[in-house]
């Protein structure tokens, strides 16, 4: 299994029936791939749609029915769409359930940096800071390093998305909860040792005795 | 309202105006309008939209015509060409979270003087502004952002000026068509008046100046 599909296939076990769900663009798409049998979860755009289905069929595509990537999707009965006040509302407003975001960087306090790279990339931070703000529960989607250096850091070096601290954070490697200021290693995937998380993560993690193996 | 030509509606903008354009990554944006101000070479436009697009899409036009002195967006990144505009200072760009910024041009619309977020406490963004803690919690002033002209681009108008949108091409339309002293809308289909239902009528026509025949 890729890193990814671990990531994505982890966090959907997150997922509970009823729940109203952001995904940001990337990996936390996927998650979208991986709703477990018998929950029916509502996934919101944030450019104005409520039961955004899978991608449509060749030549199906609407031009007027987009996710907040630009790219077609379609649209599950009893979906709803709403102009981009009433979007970020639900965002701001805490009636998201869940919003699953990538990162650049997180660090042992749970505080995030995902929207830019000063001198190198910006992108601007489009509905990110709204998201980690308001939504109820936060979740990363990020593989554990980047070109061998660890993503998940003592104190971020790059810009920070919200002084909100995230709620999980699940990379292929490993899950790790950030509660009381503390980053806790609560899983390991399938094959990874407690060491080699250690290893590559430069802020420090609290160990329980037992961490139990991540269920994909 | 007044029903113009696009060259005629288009002429209406002056160089150095300030625009409100409705689309989220060109979805209900009204391109004819974009590709007129395009064709007519206005200069030293100020943008204010969700995004920039693509290059060759939507206000990615506009961005690539060179007709802007600056962009007001939550979002440049799907577009390489503003970057290096940004970059080369050949154009200003200022970067506003998405949530706050619809609620800049919502509070502008709505004849309030601005609104409080929490969106952006503690980052770069509370840079240079004013913060207020209610009831323990702390917020940023956003204060309200207008525009000369608003471009909608809807779905339906009727003979009056009554608006609807479809699917994801609402987005920032019906929200500009409140905040900006001018509001020019282009539709896909202009309906006899009474087809779109009272209760379907998104923006309201008195709201509308010009539409855009088709």
């Amino acid at each position: 299994m890729d890193a990814s599909t671990i990531i994505a296939k982890r966090i959907a076990r997150e997922l509970r029936d009823g729940m109203l769900v952001n995904l940001g663009i990337g990996i936390p798409t996927a998650v979208a791939n991986h709703v477990p049998e018998g929950v029916r979860v509502f996934f919101q755009s944030e450019n104005g749609l409520i039961g955004t289905g899978p991608a449509p069929e060749e030549g199906m595509a609407h031009r007027l029915l987009t996710d907040a990537g630009g790219r077609p999707v379609t649209a599950l009965p009893g979906a709803c769409t709403f102009d981009s006040a009433t979007s970020f509302g639900l965002i701001r407003g805490g009636h998201v359930d869940m919003t699953v975001l990538g990162a650049l960087q997180v660090d042992a306090r749970g505080l995030l940096a995902n929207w830019m790279i000063p001198g190198k990339m910006v992108p601007g931070m489009g509905g990110a800071m709204d998201l980690v703000t308001g939504a109820k529960r936060v979740v990363i989607a990020m593989q554990h390093t980047a070109k061998g250096k660890p993503k998940i850091v003592k104190q971020c070096t790059l810009p920070l998305t919200s002084s909100r601290p995230v709620s999980l954070l699940v990379t292929e490697m490993a899950v790790i909860s950030f509660e009381e200021g503390a980053a806790m290693l609560r899983e390991t995937a399938p094959g990874v040792s407690v060491q080699q998380v250690l290893a590559a993560t430069e802020a420090d993690l609290k160990v329980p005795s037992q961490v139990p193996q991540m269920q994909l | 309202m007044q029903t113009l030509s696009i060259e005629n509606a288009v002429s209406k903008i002056p160089d150095g105006a300030s625009l409100m354009v409705g689309g989220f990554m060109g979805v209900g944006t009204p391109e004819r309008i974009v590709d007129e101000i395009v064709r007519q070479q206005k200069r030293d436009l100020t943008v204010i939209a969700n995004d920039t697009a693509a290059p060759g899409v939507g206000i990615g036009k506009l961005v690539s015509a060179g007709v802007l002195r600056k962009a007001i967006v939550s979002h440049i990144g799907t577009n390489p060409e503003t970057q290096r505009r940004m970059l080369a200072k050949e154009m200003e760009v200022e970067l506003v979270p998405q949530g706050t910024l619809i609620e800049r041009i919502r509070a502008a619309g709505f004849g309030l003087g601005g609104v409080l977020t929490p969106t952006g406490v503690g980052t770069v963004v509370e840079e240079g502004k004013q913060k207020l803690t209610i009831n323990g919690r702390e917020f940023l002033v956003e204060i309200a952002l207008r525009a000369d002209f608003a471009l909608v681009g809807a779905f339906l108008a009727d003979y009056l000026g009554n608006l609807t949108y479809a699917l994801t091409g609402r987005n920032f339309n019906p929200v500009i068509a409140m905040a900006a002293d001018t509001v020019i809308a282009a539709a896909e289909h202009i309906v006899p008046t009474g087809v779109i239902a009272p209760d379907h009528v998104m923006t309201p026509a008195p709201l509308v100046d010009y539409l855009v025949t088709n």
